[in-house]
């Protein structure tokens, strides 16, 4: 994963709540054995719409995807991270981002950035109206800046030094093997094993 | 002040926690399917790592197996073959397409008695919640975390809140499970249970059997929800006694005294509390995009700006993408297709209950009807019931275990335009394959529209 502390860049402007992960990629795509060529499936079904915002050439190479409530809830599939990573976005701003999907954006190094209704709703307005608009996130001191706004953001301690690190969870976990090996020694005796 | 049974769960698990760091937690159970887990395994070659604890893991092939007798086509069968081969070279427990014990990841994990009260259980799967019906702390997880959990067989997670959902009353005979969780995701939202762990409680929930019981905790994270979870009493224990998997003897005994202490405390106190009067509720259908934009089977579709703002825009959009105009009442809702399956409504009383509807009776004439067992033990059992012979005189496709037309990634999809009803969990566009546009309701309901050619009650045939 590759650290991320500071980021500067244009929003594509998606808006609606509750998109969900099917609609960020859909499950054909899920047959894949790889963690890459995700991108040409990202939002395909509403891509076929030539109106779609992510088909407006103004927004190309837009590097924060602006959304609505509730964003990435649905299915847990990591894809839905790795298709929009995979085409270019770097943070994700939504009033309110789904958990499992929040979790997963953490762990490939996309910022979910959350930030109150009427403050997304104010970026939304312009970028629509300048889709040039810079909007710069800065993940140490957990704060947004775009023209005429100044907003700051909840990112957990820890989640934050990850973030800015990008480091390997499995390797941190694994420091702690003999906490690990303790907490197996006092397992009740009756949970079971596949056998 | 007391705790609540996922604080207890939680509190349990916890390896190692440290000041500014999320939880260290051991997971007593890894389920794995063929979707979400090849990148995971890829990842523990690349670094040469292994599956820790293998005997706490066990893999199945769900997702995208033809429930047909034909065989996978060549994209899935590659993913098919990737789960046997990461299971072989892993040393984990798969039962792979053909096993008498293969189907729906979280159907069968719970009949082999392996889902038990107190654990800790994760999946790449969001639909994990459903575990929690049996007092499990039990919550669906990404690739990355996959990887992590069969490395370590620990998950780094923040301490999620806690939200208690009690439903008080008698549940109207035409109502079932279904209409019981679709009416709680209609009050508190899509987002009404995110970063919580929703406690199922009250009298209702307490007079479910088990499968009810598995129906609402599954749509838990509809509601956005880390997980759900019902406490565990009488109906989990007589549920669980004898599974191939539970404990015997002297340590079901020992379990037992273990898992009546999981209950909740009576001083316990949640972050949210809502209430729901079941002796109001009626059996609901979903008509927009997303499993919260539902009414009762009595009701017309909503006109959006008859609703709260925050709603409008987003109901316009379901409406258009479902073709429906508002007004129309949902009985004269006409569908192509009724799908009977899924981790949410394909175990045997979901069987049972449809099969009673369609005794004696004939889908309407150009109606796709499929009937598709959680798991091979479900198919057995419905089998020796006589259930298969009911659903095919009545003429309904009956299918090998699988999560069919749920997810739109086997050859069960959808044409576009297609209307379904079905017992399924997500009505999300395309969901069910490119197009198609999905209802959600109880497997009464399912069969009672597949008669009927359009919504409808059993007591409307």
């Amino acid at each position: 994963m590759e650290p991320v502390r500071r980021f500067a860049g244009r929003a594509l402007p998606l808006g609606r709540a509750d998109v969900d992960t099917d609609q960020i990629i859909p499950s054909h795509w899920l047959k894949r054995l790889e963690r890459t060529g995700y991108a040409p499936g990202l939002f395909e079904a509403w891509r076929r719409d030539p109106a779609f915002v992510l088909n407006d050439d103004r927004y190309r190479g837009a590097s924060i995807l602006l959304a609505g409530a509730n964003f990435g809830c649905g299915s847990s599939r990591e894809h839905a991270v790795w298709a929009l990573m995979e085409s270019g976005f770097r943070m994700v701003i939504a009033p309110r981002i789904a958990d499992i999907f929040r979790n997963n954006a953490l762990k490939n190094g996309l910022v979910p950035v959350e930030l109150d209704e009427a403050t997304v709703t104010r970026l939304l307005e312009a970028v629509r109206i300048d889709p040039g608009t810079q909007i710069a996130v800065d993940v140490e001191r957990r704060t947004v800046e775009a023209p005429g706004v100044r907003a700051s953001f909840e990112l957990a301690d820890f989640a934050r030094t990850r973030l800015l690190e990008g480091i390997d969870d499995i390797a941190i976990t694994l420091r702690h093997e003999a906490e690990i090996a303790g907490y197996e020694e006092r397992r009740a005796e009756w949970l079971p094993r596949v056998r | 002040m007391g705790s609540s049974l996922s604080e207890k769960v939680w509190e349990r698990h916890v390896v190692r926690r440290a000041a500014g760091e999320p939880d260290l937690l051991y997971v007593d159970l890894h389920l794995v399917h063929e979707v979400t887990s090849p990148q995971a395994f890829e990842g523990l070659r690349l670094a040469r790592r292994r599956v820790r604890r293998p005997e706490l893991t066990l893999a199945t092939m769900d997702h995208n197996v033809p429930t047909n007798e034909e065989p996978p086509e060549p994209i899935s069968a590659k993913q098919i073959e990737a789960m046997a081969r990461n299971a072989r070279e892993f040393g984990v427990r798969c039962f792979p397409m053909g096993s008498p014990e293969q189907g729906i990841v979280h159907v069968i994990s719970p009949q082999l008695g392996l889902t038990q009260p107190g654990m800790t259980i994760v999946c790449g799967d969001s639909h994990t919640s459903t575990h929690g019906a049996l007092g499990a702390l039990a919550w669906g997880i990404g690739t990355s975390e996959i990887e992590h959990v069969l490395a370590t067989q620990t998950i780094a997670q923040t301490k999620p809140g806690t939200m208690a959902v009690t439903v008080d009353g008698a549940l109207p005979a035409d109502c079932a499970a279904k209409d019981v969780i679709l009416a709680i995701i209609g009050r508190i939202g899509t987002s009404g249970g995110v970063s919580k762990v929703i406690e199922y409680r009250g009298s209702t929930i307490r007079a479910l059997g088990m499968e009810g019981r598995l129906t609402i905790s599954n749509m838990s994270i509809e509601a956005g929800a880390r997980a759900g979870m019902v406490g565990p009493d009488d109906v989990t224990f007589a549920w669980l006694e004898g599974r191939p998997y539970a404990p015997k003897g002297a340590l079901w005994e020992k379990a037992l005294d273990d898992w009546r202490s999981l209950a909740t405390d009576r001083d316990a106190r949640f972050d949210r509390e809502v209430t729901i009067d079941a002796t109001q509720l009626r059996p609901y259908v979903t008509w927009g995009t997303n499993p919260a934009q539902s009414v009762t089977i009595e009701e017309r579709v909503p006109e959006p700006d008859a609703l709260p703002a925050d709603a409008r825009e987003s109901a316009r959009r379901a409406l258009v993408y479902q073709d429906l105009r508002p007004g129309t009442a949902v009985r004269d809702i006409a569908v192509d297709a009724v799908f009977i399956g899924s981790c949410s409504n394909a175990r045997l009383d979901d069987l049972r209950a449809a099969a009673e509807v369609l005794q004696g009776r004939r889908v309407k004439p150009g109606i796709r009807a499929l009937a598709v067992p959680g798991s091979m033990r479900v198919k057995a059992d419905a089998e020796r019931m006589g259930l298969d012979r009911v659903f095919i005189a009545a003429g309904f496709e009956w299918r090998e275990a699988g999560c069919s037309m749920c997810l739109g990634m086997n050859p069960d999809i959808l044409r576009p335009g297609e209307r379904c009803a079905s017992t399924s969990n997500r009505n999300f566009e395309g969901r069910q394959g490119p197009g198609g546009r999905t209802h959600l309701v109880s497997p009464t309901v399912a069969a009672a529209t597949a008669v009927a050619g359009h919504f409808a009650l059993p007591s409307d045939l």
